[in-house]
């Protein structure tokens, strides 16, 4: 009980702040973050086979970026809408995890002017 | 004579038959630290009450050489014995024949002891080692795990069904565990999968040891999937006999009551809990206090441990406990302990066990994390579960009881039979502090000194609705008592709810948020 006792920590319940210990899983949860629509992430673990965009394009929604190979599926990923591509951070043959930042976009020129 | 050279020839038989893998491969298993099969069962078993069926039985594969090959029992012993007198069917894989690899008849073997568990109305006692479905025998495997998780759902709620892990437990295997009451795991041991370290690597690239991912500790502490975590194959099959002792053979009957013996916890009730709301103690030392012997089996102990549950005897009749823990998180619900208590109320109401609540709680968990994982759905479990059940529910507020928590922990609107709290008890909408901030926020904003206003209204609130006597002025709660007399009022409760009888709308079954 003495370690124990060391390791209370304040932990707000709504308005009230009770001294407790804290779980493994609770210290390890992930805070959540905004989703930024500029960043395009790998929604699933897989293979890069194919990348169909490169720096500096201006590319349309809907046209396709790169091809995800995941549990023996392709998956296409499409411009979620009219863009332009900032970074690549992927290459073909390259095995991701989840989550990872695939590409960065920005607003197109003409988009930023209107 | 002929008798006499039968019954010889029969013993030979058996003994190559109670070889299994042969030497070399019992050698093996001896090298990864495991037991045999058969010395597993005879451990677990009251000395000279096991009896094996079915020792004959030989696979019917004639393809990829398999006709040549002979299994001993085709890789699984099967049988009944006792357990401390309590009758049980047993099953075992046996790693040394193929690796316990499951075939269509060493599956077989297994539905057939469960049947026979289901008919004669006894516990069934499954232990996994086996390096998964025997390849060769294709769809006959499948077929195999199929016919034994339709029968682990029959049993379910009728015979306690107990899972053991000792060894590996992988693919569609792990299915017919999950279907059951009680696993257990040993470290170092234990390993269970969907998909093992080598496909996850092949499909995705992430490595992870077995260990890792599907090893005693993660099943017990971050998934859930077991619960009960031993050291050695020795403290485990221990466990399974406390527990075998601590349940009825099936829901027909009432587990087995022993002599009342008073608790020997020697910690004073009044001196447990902190008068400081906000200080955390230890919960099972309450439980300690109030069960026979102060003895307490505690169920998923790591996992979740901001909710405990478990059993002890009250007056020598098996209980099941469930208690916030303040020590952990506060002892808030979120979805894992609404997730852990859930299952276990509908063990105990299945199997005729009597809940005793005690609550001490501060509200739900908040966080994105929590929204996002379904605390909605997962914390329905807990109101279904209680509301559900029919044996006799006690609930004893100890401490807080705040907002929907308060509903959730068996409040007598879902149906308790007995609600009881300690003078100290607030029972209120949510905490003072939340509660004094909406209610007089505009005298707080005037006030010249709003933390001093703030701190008044905060203590006008605690006297005025933070305690028990507003809930049991509406009936809400039954007794206000010193917390000296909860034992006795609780095996009063238990002795006066003997023969309770309380009825469900006819239905099919119920569609829980599961």
């Amino acid at each position: 009980m003495a370690k124990k006792n060391q390791d209370l920590v304040e932990f707000a319940v709504t308005a009230r702040k009770y001294k407790t210990l804290l779980t493994n899983k609770y210290k390890n949860r992930k805070a959540w973050v905004d989703p930024n629509p500029y960043e395009i992430q790998s929604f699933i673990p897989g293979t890069i086979i194919e990348i169909s965009v490169k720096e500096g394009d201006v590319v349309q929604e809907g046209e396709p970026l790169l091809i995800l190979e995941a549990m023996k599926m392709r998956n296409r990923i499409q411009m979620p809408f009219t863009a332009k591509i900032k970074k690549v951070n992927v290459n073909v043959g390259d095995r991701i995890p989840k989550d990872m930042l695939m590409l960065e976009l920005e607003a197109a020129e003409e988009e930023a002017e209107s | 004579m002929t008798l006499k050279k039968n019954i010889i020839a029969l013993r030979q038989k058996k003994a190559l038959v109670q070889m299994g893998g042969g030497k070399k491969a019992i050698e093996k298993q001896a090298a990864m630290g495991k037991m045999t099969a058969r010395a597993r069962i005879l451990y677990l078993l009251d000395v000279n009450s096991f009896h094996e069926y079915d020792m004959f039985v030989e696979h019917e594969e004639r393809n990829f050489g398999m006709d040549t090959k002979e299994l001993a029992g085709d890789g699984v012993i099967t049988g009944t014995g006792t357990i401390n007198g309590a009758p049980v069917c047993i099953y075992a894989q046996d790693f040394t024949v193929m690796g316990g690899s499951l075939g269509l008849k060493h599956a077989r073997k297994i539905t057939k002891i469960m049947d026979h568990a289901l008919k004669m109305k006894m516990p069934c006692i499954g232990i996994n080692d086996s390096g998964g479905a025997r390849i060769q025998e294709g769809i006959g495997a499948l077929a195999g795990y199929g016919e034994i998780f339709y029968r682990n759902t029959m049993a379910s709620g009728v015979i306690p069904q107990i899972s053991v892990i000792l060894g590996p437990c992988a693919g569609g295997a792990v299915y017919s565990p999950a279907l059951t009451d009680f696993v257990f795991v040993v470290e170092n041991i234990s390993k269970m999968f969907i998909t093992g370290p080598n496909v996850i690597e092949t499909v995705l690239g992430e490595k992870i040891s077995q260990e890792d991912l599907g090893g005693a500790r993660v099943h017990a502490e971050i998934t859930g999937n077991a619960h009960f975590y031993a050291q050695t194959e020795i403290q485990c099959l221990n466990q399974i006999k406390d527990l075998i002792g601590l349940i009825p053979h099936s829901n027909q009957e009432k587990a087995a009551k022993i002599a009342p013996k008073k608790p020997t916890f020697n910690k004073n009730l009044e001196n447990i809990i902190p008068a400081d709301p906000k200080q955390p103690y230890d919960v099972r030392e309450i439980i300690f206090a109030l069960s026979d012997e102060s003895k307490f089996l505690e169920v998923q102990e790591l996992w979740a441990p901001n909710i405990v549950i478990g059993f002890g005897r009250m007056n020598g009749e098996t209980v099941g406990f469930v208690a916030n823990q303040p020590m952990y998180l506060a002892g808030v619900l979120d979805c894992d302990a609404s997730d852990k208590a859930a299952r276990f109320i509908r063990f105990c109401d299945a199997f005729n066990i009597p809940i005793v609540t005690l609550e001490d709680m501060p509200g739900y968990l908040p966080g994105v994390d929590q929204e996002h994982a379904g605390v909605i759905r997962h914390g329905a479990k807990m109101l279904y579960a209680y509301s559900e059940a029919t044996v006799p529910k006690i609930t004893v507020i100890l401490r807080k009881a705040y907002g929907g928590g308060y509903i959730a922990m068996n409040s007598r609107h879902l149906g308790a039979d007995f609600m009881f709290a300690w003078p100290g008890a607030e029972i209120a909408v949510m905490g003072p502090e939340g509660a004094a901030n909406i209610i007089f926020r505009k005298e707080i904003m005037e006030a010249e000194d709003q933390d001093a206003m703030r701190q008044q209204k905060v203590e006008e609130y605690i006297e005025k609705f933070a305690n028990p006597f507003v809930a049991a002025a509406k009936g809400y709660i039954d007794a206000v008592i010193e917390p000296l007399e909860t034992r006795e009022l609780i095996l009063h409760a238990l002795e006066v709810s003997k023969n309770k009888d309380d009825h469900r709308p006819y239905k099919k079954h119920g569609v829980p948020p599961f």
